[in-house]
């Protein structure tokens, strides 16, 4: 039995800031699902089901929101699905959206991520002391850290590449109007010269905390054949591994190896950098990007800095990266993998604006979470999947 | 739709875990239930999916590290619901009949003795208008029972008949203990409980492999009320009755409610249009044993496991999260 | 002894809430002391207010002032009220139809238990000095003949900002448990051994021992003792201060391979600049006096240079 089709065909994305003090958490949510639904040419009643995706409770201070959101979500009355996989969840939940479609339960799904981080402190709701143990990571970017020293030992990459990867999500985000640094003029030299946090990643190669929501809207084949653009679906892929066991490999886990081996297979995908358009990858921190580019294939191990050197992942290059300004230029956690997916989709509907890439007909749109662990990614395309 | 059953069932509760809240000691032993009940290893399972709660845990992604029971090298398709595993097993019964996967196994768990259970749950109400007050979980299921005693739907005997149905205990004995959250008392109100379950599901052959009479998934929905406590006719179940509308319940023998309060059962009861010929929770039921995030898949699994055993034909199972039953869930299953 | 170690853990926060526009006039009309509900399309007054109309999900923005005095429409009794709830002695949790309301309110009783009824008139209580937060309304109290303080309202316009946004505390106490193999690994450091544990199954030597080897998900059994001396494979050197930060900055941190182990062990190089940690650099333990020991990794101060040749990157680069 194979998948039945699916496409987005609506999205809705808020403006991504520091903190968005004028609205509540579900002020926040409705900005983004209302233009998903106005992109799809929708109404809630139009709508069969929502899965919410958000990122550890912690953040909001408020246990399984979704269940305080439901009225404002238009949920009432209708199946309502909570998906938490980390900070993957994003695309986990686009995931869960599609495979809602495709398995042919529904024909219309909304999907909404949101984190208003600045209701609380990231770093602090992302590591609570626990008793006997001490800790000395000092949030996410102390945990990344030391994997981004073994990938720089691993591949002998210049330490500029770090510092090239910031400046150009930066001046990508310059170009979207939803992103939440907006910094046209960054430059690598500017990136190098920003203070050291968690050596070796510097100030302006991490990602910012952010309020945001994004919101899609998934539609089967006869609902999608009203739309003007749908971007259809033509693969999905999730893997999991351990947060550490003996022996693993941080810097190109397997998890992202074999979800993106799986993606590629089920897309009908021999060569990845040749026949994908641009890719929307989840950078929270600027040297994962040559890390993801041989994890997802589109490098060989150790070549990935390369691609970025050689400015092939600027928006012109032969595999552009994260033409939206990516996680690095907006982070609202629970949000951000989706964001990503959207900006794939975005990308081949011929919507995305001063970030368009030319010509785009295939996209990939990737995140991951935990301790690089959990892995969620699609492909979409501008036609109907062939194979 | 694809054929899909459940073929595997594993459970632990307990009143206290001593033990991680990570609760992987717990998981081992339950998949290892579910490898010697289908003589399969992690490599026949499809899809992976849990069901958990970091507010319960008392820290962000208490997930994480029970993926470690599974043994997750090579890597697994995996997913998680912030819910109870009820859900998790529906968005594997999803994912199965989407034909990417075969089978999926299931899994929830929680360690509500870590806190006070009932208190950390008045975070899942309104931020701004409900938690700043605390309003217990137990309160809130209160104010729904009075509301029924209001309106002449129910009374004190009847939640004591409700008690005395697993119990055993004299309705008279019941009434007499004193009141805990008026009109409720102690034995009105689930036990707090740790714990886990386990589920394997199945498409078709792979299904017949295992079980003799599979419990072949008929039906499964689930809805969502409103939280607002005001906006609610507290005194009914609307996404109960919403989940059931396209459910075939007649020659339904056997139905296991997830109901954590004694009123609750009454409530589900009619809406459910449950008559005497059903038998309701012949596991016990949930006041003995709620071990939060896994009863409602434990339920399923009860449901289950009456059809495997030939005891009936046709079971439904119903899990409930949230506020005073504000979301619901059936699987209705048979065998064939 | 206990099967296993546990200590409290307190998961405390004060939660900054922005509230948009609808929240926003409800707060701020509790502060002036006054109970707004908003007007939904099918005529109703829903109090407290909604901020999407349930029937046609519209955003709500007319706000309606309904009295302060109600009905009683369901209540329960707190026998053994729970932290930081209104009151801190046993009271009512009551639904609140108020005048000119539709919809009840959910807040705090203060009346004698064998008064409360169903149908009793209530009123609600202000505290002393409203900020514009539900807790304004410190709870409801039986109805007096004479109407609640109106006087109030000459007192309130000390400020005519909007309240936007308001602080809810959430402090919750749990009692965190170690699992068994964790248990072991603290109580060793309490005796100034490192203990780790062996997989049956893949025979990887694991530090600490784990409930369930990650690869092979059976627990780690048996026991190895290694020593206090390894070598970094990986680091990062911290400069970032953070909430609950004991540690002076900068300062490293670095995944420590014991000898004998097949994990790295998370901890702290110190005794060298920072900039001269190197990976690969051979450490070892610099312990706190004994008298200081628990059963914590704390036990360890630090690791130290042992100022031996670094070990070679082949030999740990598959732990990277």
């Amino acid at each position: 039995m194979s998948k039945q089709l699916a496409a987005v065909i609506g999205v809705g994305q808020t403006h991504y800031r520091a903190a968005r003090k004028d609205v509540s958490m579900a002020g926040l949510c409705r900005e983004a699902v209302d233009r998903a639904l106005a992109d799809a040419n929708l109404g809630f009643d139009d709508i069969d089901a929502v899965v919410v995706g958000k990122a550890p409770d912690l953040f909001e201070g408020v246990m399984m929101p979704e269940l305080m959101l439901a009225e404002a979500l238009g949920a009432v009355g209708k199946p309502l699905l909570r998906v938490h996989t980390a900070g993957s969840v994003g695309g986990s939940t686009a995931i869960v959206a599609s495979s809602l479609v495709q398995a042919g339960v529904h024909k219309r799904v909304l999907a909404v991520t949101f984190e208003k981080q600045s209701e609380s402190n990231a770093m602090w709701a992302l590591s609570v002391p626990v008793p006997f143990i001490m800790p000395v990571h000092a949030g996410a970017g102390g945990y990344f850290a030391p994997h981004v020293r073994s990938y720089i030992r691993r591949s002998g990459a210049p330490t500029h590449i770090g510092a090239m990867v910031a400046a150009k999500d930066r001046r990508n985000a310059a170009k979207n109007p939803y992103a939440h640094l907006q910094q046209p003029d960054m430059t690598m030299e500017k990136v190098l010269e920003s203070q050291m946090l968690w050596d070796p990643i510097r100030y302006d190669e991490t990602c910012p905390s952010s309020d945001g929501a994004c919101a899609v809207v998934i539609a089967d084949e006869e609902s999608a054949a009203s739309s003007p653009n749908p971007a259809w679906i033509h693969a999905t892929a999730m893997r999991t591994e351990p947060t550490t066991a003996a022996e693993r490999d941080q810097v190109n886990p397997q998890a992202g190896r074999d979800a993106a081996a799986a993606l590629w297979k089920q897309a009908g995908i021999t060569s990845p950098i040749d026949e994908i358009d641009c890719a929307e990858i989840y950078v929270p921190f600027s040297w994962f990007e040559p890390m993801w580019l041989e994890n997802l294939g589109f490098a060989a191990q150790g070549d990935g800095w390369k691609l970025t050197e050689a400015g092939e992942t600027e928006i012109g290059g032969r595999i552009p990266v994260n033409m939206s300004g990516g996680v690095l230029s907006s982070n609202p956690i629970g949000a951000s993998g989706m964001i990503r997916f959207v900006e794939a989709a975005l990308q081949v509907r011929n919507q995305a604006g001063e970030h368009q890439v030319d010509g785009a007909r295939r996209a990939l749109g990737h995140a991951y979470g935990g301790g690089s662990q959990f892995f969620a990614m699609w492909v979409v395309g501008s036609e109907k999947p062939s194979n | 739709m694809r054929d899909v059953a459940v073929v595997g069932f594993a459970q632990r509760t307990m009143p206290q875990f001593d033990g991680s809240p990570t609760m992987v000691e717990l998981l081992v032993p339950l998949f290892a239930d579910l490898w010697e009940q289908t003589g399969w290893t992690k490599s026949d399972i499809g899809f992976w999916c849990s069901g958990s709660s970091d507010y319960l845990a008392g820290r962000s992604f208490s997930f994480v590290s029970a993926v470690d029971a599974i043994g997750t090298i090579p890597p697994v398709n995996e997913s998680h619901v912030e819910m109870d595993a009820a859900w998790a097993l529906y968005e594997a019964w999803v994912k199965i009949q989407t034909g990417e996967v075969d089978t999926a196994l299931v899994y929830g768990f929680g360690k509500s003795s870590a806190g006070v259970l009932r208190r950390v749950l008045a975070l899942q109400l309104d931020p701004y208008l409900l938690t700043p007050l605390w309003p217990d979980a137990v309160s809130l299921a209160a104010l729904q029972a009075r509301a029924g005693i209001d309106r002449g739907l129910w009374d004190e005997k009847a939640l004591a008949e409700v008690v005395a149905s697993y119990s055993g205990a004299e309705v008279a004995d019941l009434l007499a203990e004193p009141m805990f959250a008026d009109p409720l008392r102690k034995h009105d109100c689930a036990r707090v409980t740790d714990g886990a379950g386990a589920l394997i599901l199945a498409a078709g052959d792979r299904a017949r492999d295992v079980r003799e009479r599979p419990a072949w998934i008929t039906g499964f929905e689930h809805r969502v009320d409103t939280q607002s406590l005001g906006l609610r006719d507290l005194t009914v179940s609307p996404s109960t009755r919403g989940a059931a509308a396209p459910l075939d319940l007649g020659g339904l023998e056997i139905a296991e409610l997830h109901a954590p309060f004694s009123h609750q059962e009454l409530i589900l009861r009619t809406e459910l249009g449950i008559g005497a010929e059903v038998a309701v929770n012949p596991s016990g039921g949930v006041l003995q044993s709620n071990p939060m995030f896994s009863a409602g898949a434990i339920r399923i699994g009860e449901a289950a496991a009456r059809i495997w055993d030939g005891t009936a034909s046709k079971t439904l199972a119903h899990a409930t999260s949230g506020p005073a039953l504000q979301q619901n869930l059936l699987c209705l299953m048979e065998a064939k | 002894m206990t099967r296993v170690l546990s200590a409290p853990l307190e998961v405390s926060f004060d939660y900054t809430r922005s509230l948009g526009p609808v929240l926003s006039g409800f707060m701020t009309g509790l502060r002036d002391r006054t109970v707004l509900g908003s007007r939904t399309t099918d005529g109703r007054v829903v109090v407290p207010p909604l901020e999407y109309d349930p029937t046609t999900h519209e955003a709500l923005s007319e706000l309606v002032p309904v009295s302060s005095v109600g009905t009683v429409q369901t209540w329960t009794w707190v026998s053994e009220p729970v932290r930081d709830q209104p009151l801190d002695r046993p009271f009512a949790f009551a639904l609140v139809l108020l005048d000119g309301a539709d919809t009840p309110i959910l807040h705090a009783l203060d009346a004698p238990y064998d008064e409360l009824r169903t149908g009793m008139r209530v009123q609600v209580r202000w505290v002393d000095e409203p900020q514009g937060h539900i807790t304004d309304i410190a709870c409801f109290e039986p109805a007096s003949l004479v109407e609640p303080d109106v006087s109030a309202s000459e007192r309130r316009v000390e400020t005519t900002e909007p309240v936007t946004g308001i602080i809810t505390p959430v402090n919750l106490d749990y009692l965190y448990e170690a699992s068994p193999e964790e248990s072991a690994f603290f109580r060793g450091l309490a005796e100034g051994r490192l203990l780790g544990q062996r997989c049956p199954k893949c025979q990887k030597v694991y530090v600490p021992p784990r409930g369930a080897c990650p690869v092979d998900g059976v627990p780690t059994t048996d026991e190895v003792e290694l020593p206090d001396r390894g070598i970094v494979t990986t680091f990062c050197i911290v400069n970032v201060p953070f909430l609950g930060q004991k540690i002076e900055i900068p300062y490293v941190s670095a995944y420590i391979l014991l000898e004998g182990a097949d994990i790295g062990f998370l901890h702290l190089i110190q005794g060298v600049a920072a900039d001269e940690v190197r990976m690969g650099m051979r450490v070892e333990a610099v312990w706190k006096p004994r008298d200081q020991w628990g059963t914590t990794v704390e036990n360890i101060e630090y690791f130290r240079p042992t100022g031996e040749p670094d070990a070679d990157y082949e030999t740990f680069k598959d732990h990277l």
